[in-house]
C-alpha cells in the first residue's frame, strides 16, 4: 500500500447533482474504518471535467480515474485498489478504441490531449483551503509582480504573452489594461465577469469553484498593474458553489494579507467583493453588467465611452472574464514566452471548451489554441454517441453557428472561426448527430435570444422574435420559400443596426444554418420534409398492414386513441387525430409501424 | 473651437468638435430618422432608426451616438441604410395597432411619418402583437402600452426633466413594457403628472386626456402662452379649436422651461371655462355675495383697511400673496403693506 495517499473526490455542480457528496463521507467513514485516516487524505476537489462520466473519483498517487461510483462501490475501492493497490476494473473507464479499461488516468484520451494550464488545480485541489493554493505555488506570481516589477512591466508581460479575451470578444488583454492604467482618476475599478450565460458553458463556474484563488491572484496582479484598489466579481446567483468557494477563498485571501491594505508590505492596497447577479443573460455585457452592479436594470449602452474611461459608478473600470483572470498569474510565474508558445500566431495560449451534446466524452477541456475541431470532437470528445453520424458542431454559445462537417479541420482560434461565420465566444461546444435538425436548431437558439434580449434597441427586440416567428413557421410546415430571403436580410439587418453583441450575434446560428444547411430549410418547405425526422408537424406514421400482427399494442398506448384495429384487421392510424408522439413506434415490436 | 470637415452624402461640410453625426446633419438640413432621440435629453441609441453608413466603420452606426471624427465620409441615404431603417420600421409597424384613424396621435406621429416616407405597410412580419391593457385611471394621460415603440424617452423625461424616475422597463424581449414599478396604474405610482413623458412620446402611448376627441393637430391653431398659474413664467402652446382652448402642449422654444411643465400648467387649463370662475368682483351684502363694480369694491377695502389701521395699528393687518402673481405682483404686494399700510406682516403660500 502507497504511503500518503490521496482521494480526489470531484465535488464540482456536475459531479454533486449526480451524487458526489454522500460518497465523500461513505468514503471519510470506510477509511476510519479502516484504520487508514493517518496515511490516507480524502480531498473534494471542484470539477475534474469528466462531468458525463461522473461521480469520479482520482487516487494519488496511483493516478487512477474511477469513473460513475457509487456509495456501495467505496469499500471495494478501499479494500483494493487503496489498501493492495488492485485496480477495480468493472469502475475503470473503458478505452474507446480498443474497449480495453485504463488504469492510468494521463493515458485516458480524454485528458491525454488537453493541455491543462487554467485547469491545472481543478479536480486536484481542496479549494476551500489555500494552502492547497500555495502549495501549488499559489499567489507567488503576485509578490513576484509586487516584489520585482513595476505596474508598465506587468502590462508589457501581459502584451507580450498575447492573452486574449476568453469572454468571447478575443480582445488583447494587455492592450485592454493599458487603456485603464492610462486614464487618469482618483479611483478606478476592475472588474471579473462571472455571469457565464451561454447554454451548456460552465468553465468559468468550474475555475470559480475548483480554483478561486487563481482567480483572486490574476485579478491582484491586473489591479496593481493598472493602478486600481477595488475590485468585483460579478457571478450569477445561479452558482452558488461558485460564490460560496469564491466568499471562502476572498476571507482566506483576507486573513493571509493577500487582499486587503499594504500587501506583501508593498503599499498596494486591494479589496474584492462578490455581486450575485439577478439572472439576465444580457448581464454578461460589460456596460449592461454595471448597470447591474449600481442597482439599475441590466442594460446595455452605448460605447463610447468605454469602460476604460468611463465605467462602474463612471469611474475607469477594467473588464476581465473568470478565464481571462485565470490565465494571469501563470503567464507571470512562467513568463510571456513560455505562454506565447502554446497556441497560434495571433491567438496564443490555451482555451477550455464546454463539450456537450451528442458527444461520448461530455465535459470539460482544455486545449491550446489552434487544435483542430476534429481533435476536439473525436480525439478527446470520443466520437458521436451510439455511432451516429456527426452533422454539425454549434460553437460560441446561442450567439454562435452551426459548423459541418467539411470544417472540422478549422483550427480553433479567434480569427478562423469568425470568417467561418461561428466564433470561439465562451468556448460553448455543442455537437449535433444525425438526428439534430438544423431548422430546430436554429430557432432553438433564436429562441433563447430572443427571450433574453434586453428590449432596448429595436432590431434585437422586434426582429429576434420575428426571426423566430419564421423559423417555427418552418418548422412546423407553413413555410414559403421566400421565407429564407426574409428571413437572411432580417438577419442581416439585426446583426448590423443592434446595440450591443446581444444583439449582433443572435442572428449567427441563422445566418451559419442557412448557409451551411440550406437544404434542410428547402426540404422543410418545399417538400414538407424534416429530414431528421424531429419536427413533429412534418412526421407522419404509419402502420404496414403485412407486418402488423394485431397485437394492439400500438392502439393501447397511443394517448391520443387514434389507431384503430381488432383481432382480425390490421391495425391503422388515424392520420387527422395523430399527435405524432411517437409512441406506437417505440411500442411495435414488429416493427410495422414507420415513419416519414 | 475646432473644426471638422466631414463629407455628408458627397458634400463636404465643416462642424464643431464634439458634434454628434445626427447634429451635424440636421445642422446642413440633411434629414435623418429619429424615434428615441430628444434634444433635452441624454442620448440612448435605441431605436436604431438613424443609422447611417460610415466609411471604415463595421455595422450601420447609430448618428446619434457617435461623434464626428476629422474626415469622415458619412452616407445617411444608400439603399443599405434606407433598407435597413425600413426593416427597423416594419418591426415595429408589426408590433403596433394599426388604428390610426381613431389615434389621437393622427397627424402628430413620428412612427406614421416614417412608415409613409419609406413605404412601410407592415405586412412583412405579421404576427403576433402585443395585449396589454390600457392605463386611463387618472383624469390627465391616456398610456396605451400597445402603442409603445419602446423609445424609452418617456423614462428619460421623468428622470431627467421632472427628475421623478418613475417610469422605468420591466420585462424582457417581446414583452418588455414601460411602466411604473410592477405596472401598477400610474394613479397608483407616486407619478406627479407633470406630462413630460407624453411631451416626448412619439406615438399614441402617452396622449392628454383632455383632448382626447377634441381636434385634429390640423385643426387647431397653437397659440404660445406664459402660464398664469405662478410666477415662474413657463411658456407652452395653448391648443385652440374654433376660439376654444382644448388643452396645451409643450413647446420645445420655451426660453424658461423647455418642454417641461408641472400638472397645473399642463392639465389646469380647463379653470378657462369653469362655471365657478370669480369673473367680476363681489361683495357680501346681508350674507349674500352680490356682483359689484371695481371702484365701488376698491373703495370698501380701501375703507376698511383705513379703518382697522386707525383702530388697532398697522400690525393688527396682514397679507398672504399667491403663487399664482407674477414676482413683480408679490414684490408691489410687500411694497404696499410696508410702504402704505406700516407693516412688514407679509406673506406668501408658497413659503412652507
Amino acid at each position: 500500500m502507497a504511503e500518503n495517499q490521496k482521494i480526489l473526490v470531484c465535488a464540482g455542480t456536475g459531479c454533486a447533482s449526480s451524487g458526489a457528496l454522500p460518497i465523500i463521507d461513505i468514503l471519510k467513514e470506510e477509511i476510519k474504518r479502516q484504520g487508514l485516516e493517518e496515511t490516507v487524505t480524502i480531498v473534494g476537489t471542484g470539477c475534474q471535467g469528466f462531468c458525463e462520466k461522473g461521480p469520479t473519483i482520482v487516487i494519488e498517487p496511483q493516478h487512477v480515474l474511477y469513473t460513475r461510483v457509487q456509495g456501495e462501490d467505496i469499500a471495494e475501492i478501499v479494500a483494493s485498489d487503496v489498501m493492495k493497490g488492485e485496480r477495480v476494473e468493472r469502475l475503470l473507464l473503458l478505452d474507446t478504441e480498443t474497449q480495453k479499461p485504463v488504469t492510468k488516468m494521463s493515458d485516458i484520451r480524454f485528458f491525454a490531449k488537453q493541455h491543462r494550464i487554467v485547469l491545472k488545480n481543478c479536480g486536484v485541489i481542496d479549494p476551500q483551503r489555500i494552502q492547497d493554493y500555495t502549495l501549488r505555488d499559489g499567489y507567488k506570481a503576485l509578490e513576484k509582480v509586487l516584489k520585482e516589477m513595476k505596474p508598465n512591466d506587468v502590462i508589457e508581460e501581459v502584451k507580450k504573452s498575447g492573452l486574449r479575451g476568453r469572454g468571447g470578444a478575443g480582445f488583447p488583454t494587455g492592450l485592454k489594461w493599458s487603456f485603464c492604467q492610462q486614464t487618469p482618476s482618483d479611483k478606478k475599478y476592475i472588474i471579473c465577469n462571472a455571469d457565464e450565460g451561454d447554454p451548456g458553458a460552465f468553465m468559468d463556474r468550474s475555475v470559480l469553484e475548483g480554483d478561486p484563488h487563481s482567480v483572486i491572484e490574476g485579478m491582484l496582479i491586473g489591479a496593481y498593474a493598472m493602478g486600481v484598489d477595488e475590485g468585483y466579481v460579478y457571478c450569477r446567483a445561479e452558482y452558488p458553489l461558485a460564490i460560496k468557494h469564491l466568499s471562502i477563498a476572498i476571507k482566506q485571501a483576507e486573513e493571509a494579507g493577500f487582499l486587503g491594505d499594504n500587501i506583501f508590505n508593498s503599499g498596494f492596497n486591494f479589496r474584492l467583493k462578490v455581486f450575485a447577479g439577478a439572472g439576465a443573460f444580457v448581464c454578461g455585457e460589460e456596460t449592461a453588467l454595471m448597470a447591474s452592479i449600481e442597482g439599475k436594470r441590466g442594460m446595455p449602452r452605448v460605447r463610447p465611452p468605454f469602460p476604460a474611461v468611463s465605467g462602474l459608478w463612471g469611474k475607469p473600470t477594467n473588464i476581465n472574464n473568470v478565464e481571462t483572470w485565470s490565465n494571469i498569474p501563470h503567464i507571470i510565474r512562467h513568463g510571456a514566452e513560455w505562454y506565447a508558445q502554446f497556441g497560434t500566431e495571433k491567438s496564443k495560449g490555451t482555451k477550455i471548451f464546454a463539450l456537450t451534446g451528442k458527444v461520448n466524452n461530455t465535459g470539460l477541456v482544455e486545449v491550446p489554441m489552434g487544435t483542430t475541431l476534429r481533435e476536439i470532437i473525436f480525439d478527446i470528445g470520443g466520437g458521436i454517441q451510439n455511432g451516429k453520424a456527426f452533422k454539425a458542431v454549434q460553437i460560441g454559445g446561442p450567439s454562435g453557428g452551426c459548423l459541418p462537417e467539411n470544417m472540422l479541420d478549422l483550427s480553433v482560434d479567434y480569427e478562423t472561426l469568425t470568417n467561418a461565420g461561428a466564433m470561439v465566444g465562451s468556448g460553448g461546444l455543442v455537437i449535433m448527430d444525425e438526428t439534430t435538425c438544423m431548422v430546430d436548431i436554429a430557432r432553438f437558439f433564436v429562441n433563447f435570444s430572443q427571450k433574453e434580449s434586453c428590449g432596448k434597441c429595436t432590431p434585437c427586440r422586434e426582429g429576434n422574435k420575428r426571426m423566430y416567428d419564421i423559423l417555427d413557421k418552418i418548422t412546423k410546415g407553413e413555410g414559403k420559400i421566400e421565407d429564407l430571403d426574409t428571413l437572411e436580410n432580417l438577419a442581416l439587418t439585426i446583426k448590423e443596426t443592434s446595440l450591443c453583441g446581444l444583439g449582433q450575434n443572435a442572428p449567427n446560428p441563422v445566418l451559419a444554418t442557412l448557409k451551411y444547411f440550406r437544404h434542410e430549410f428547402e426540404a422543410h418547405i418545399l417538400e414538407h420534409k424534416c429530414p431528421a425526422h424531429v419536427c413533429s408537424a412534418l412526421l407522419s406514421y404509419s402502420i404496414d398492414a403485412d407486418k402488423c400482427k394485431k397485437c394492439s399494442l400500438c392502439a393501447k398506448n397511443c394517448p391520443a386513441n387514434c389507431i384503430k384495429g381488432d383481432k382480425n384487421t390490421p391495425y391503422v392510424i388515424n392520420q387527422d387525430e395523430c399527435i405524432k408522439c411517437g409512441t406506437c413506434m417505440d411500442k411495435c415490436k414488429f416493427g410495422a409501424v414507420s415513419r416519414s | 473651437m475646432e473644426w471638422f470637415t466631414i463629407t455628408i452624402d458627397g458634400r463636404e461640410v465643416s462642424v464643431p468638435k464634439g458634434t454628434t453625426v445626427l447634429e451635424a446633419c440636421r445642422m446642413n438640413n440633411i434629414p435623418v430618422p429619429t424615434l428615441c432621440h430628444d434634444p433635452e435629453l441624454t442620448p440612448s441609441g435605441a431605436c436604431r432608426l438613424c443609422v447611417v453608413q460610415i466609411e471604415g466603420m463595421r455595422n450601420l452606426p447609430p448618428s446619434c451616438v457617435t461623434q464626428v471624427a476629422q474626415g469622415m465620409k458619412i452616407e445617411t441615404q444608400n439603399p443599405k441604410v434606407r433598407a435597413a431603417r425600413k426593416t427597423i420600421l416594419e418591426l415595429l409597424v408589426a408590433n403596433h395597432p394599426l388604428d390610426c384613424m381613431t389615434c389621437e396621435k393622427m397627424g402628430n406621429c413620428s412612427l406614421a411619418e416614417y412608415a409613409y416616407e419609406y413605404g412601410v405597410k407592415g405586412d412583412v412580419f405579421a404576427g403576433e402583437k402585443r395585449d396589454l391593457p390600457v392605463d386611463n385611471a387618472n383624469p390627465f394621460i391616456i398610456r396605451d402600452p400597445n402603442k409603445c415603440i419602446l423609445c424609452g424617452k418617456c423614462i428619460k423625461a421623468c428622470t431627467e426633466i421632472q427628475g421623478k424616475s418613475r417610469l422605468d422597463f420591466s420585462f424582457r424581449g417581446f414583452n418588455t413594457q414601460v411602466g411604473p414599478a410592477y405596472n401598477i396604474p400610474l394613479n397608483e405610482s407616486d407619478c406627479d403628472f407633470c406630462g413630460s413623458c407624453v411631451s416626448v412620446c412619439p406615438v399614441g402611448a402617452l396622449t392628454e386626456k383632455q383632448m382626447a376627441g377634441k381636434g385634429r393637430p390640423w385643426e387647431v391653431t397653437k397659440v404660445q402662452t406664459t402660464c398664469p398659474f405662478c410666477g415662474v413664467g413657463c411658456n407652452f402652446d395653448l391648443n385652440v379649436k374654433d376660439g376654444q382652448v382644448i388643452g396645451v402642449t409643450s413647446n420645445p422654444q420655451a426660453p424658461v422651461n423647455g418642454k417641461a411643465l408641472c400638472v397645473k400648467g399642463r392639465f389646469g387649463m380647463d379653470m378657462i371655462y369653469s362655471s365657478r370662475r370669480v369673473t367680476t368682483p363681489l361683495i357680501r351684502k346681508d350674507g349674500v355675495l352680490v356682483p359689484a363694480e371695481w371702484d365701488e369694491a376698491l373703495d370698501l377695502v380701501a375703507s376698511k383697511f383705513r379703518e382697522i389701521k386707525d383702530a388697532y395699528g398697522p400690525n393688527a393687518l396682514a397679507a398672504l400673496s399667491s403663487a399664482h402673481c407674477t414676482n413683480e405682483e408679490n414684490y408691489l404686494m410687500q411694497k404696499f403693506m410696508r410702504a402704505v399700510i406700516g407693516t412688514n406682516n407679509v406673506d406668501h403660500c408658497a413659503r412652507t
